[in-house]
């Protein structure tokens, strides 16, 4: 779907965050003191969120910049090996909830990653570099180690299954 | 011709705002109404039905995934199988039921679906060579 379509659709996506403000209004005047707690979550994401907002923006506009058909195909070649790697690395070290990335990788599909490359992403977006110290604290280093490990093959194969359904 | 670049940038955000604001919308009220202690109580100790349990409960929460090790450190200390723990962290975090609306927007409906249901039995398959790898150091 192109720009100027997604744009004409845009009317009918605010259904959901519509919906989703009518329960809230409903809390308010229903359940009070929950919807206070619901307030101070969606404060604390919402300061998550943001600054994540702005780095995405960045590599959107950066990436529309300098990732032409022609740049790609002089730094990736034939081979699909460092696209793969892109899709593994760029994962991992990805921040933020990963529905801030879906525009970003909606608009590097087909431009530079294929539809398993993007659920490869998706799939390495869990393992969090950062967190590893607080999952090792409940469990062991060992086996988050090995799930680690585990997980990024998966990570593969599942963007091999999605590349084979999808065409 | 970079200030149409930051524009096209601005207008695909903004494409993307209204799902992204729902997601947000809907996870804050999660998080507010399912309490930590539902998620021990849910399990019944029988390893098979918890398996599918943990995978569930997985799937339909969101949020940081150090809530997903700190209820699966608590799940653990309260004899809850590692299995379904793991189960529960990985689906935790590759699927996402919450977020399966905005996915599809912008990925369609075929991949946002196979995208997640393969993820949920590789978090079954991913679970078992962890903790038999694991039970081997």
């Amino acid at each position: 779907m192109n720009l100027k379509n997604k744009i004409k659709n845009l009317s009918s996506s605010w259904y959901f965050p519509l919906a989703m403000s009518g329960i809230y209004i409903a809390f308010f005047f229903f359940k009070n003191d929950i919807f206070y707690v619901i307030i101070n979550h969606l404060i604390q994401i919402l300061t998550e969120v943001l600054p994540v907002f702005f780095i995405i923006f960045l590599l959107m506009t950066l990436s529309d910049y300098f990732i032409s058909p022609e740049f790609i195909l002089k730094h990736t070649g034939k081979g699909r090996k460092r696209k793969w790697l892109f899709a593994i690395v760029g994962g991992i070290l990805s921040t933020g909830p990963v529905y801030m990335w879906y525009p970003l990788l909606a608009d590097l599909k087909g431009k530079v990653l294929d539809e398993g490359m993007v659920a490869c992403f998706l799939y390495n977006r869990a393992i969090k570099i950062p967190l590893l110290p607080i999952a090792v604290l409940y469990f062991s280093l060992s086996y988050i180690l090995i799930l680690c490990f585990i997980m990024i093959i998966a990570s593969i194969l599942q963007g091999f299954i999605i590349n084979k359904i999808i065409k | 011709m970079i200030n149409k670049k930051i524009i096209k940038s601005a207008m695909s955000l903004w494409v993307a705002f209204p799902s992204i604001l729902g997601v947000i919308l809907l996870i804050s009220l999660m998080l507010a109404v399912i309490p930590k202690t539902f998620y021990i109580l849910i399990f019944s100790k029988n390893i098979w039905l918890d398996i599918i349990i943990g995978g569930i409960a997985g799937s339909i929460s969101a949020g940081n995934p150090i809530t997903s090790y700190i209820i699966g450190g608590e799940l653990l200390s309260q004899g809850v199988n590692l299995l379904v723990v793991t189960i529960f962290i990985v689906t935790w975090v590759t699927v996402g039921l919450i977020q399966l609306p905005a996915e599809i927007m912008f990925f369609g409906k075929k991949f946002a679906i196979y995208r997640n249901l393969l993820s949920f039995l590789f978090a079954i398959v991913v679970s078992l060579i962890t903790v038999w790898l694991n039970s081997l150091f």
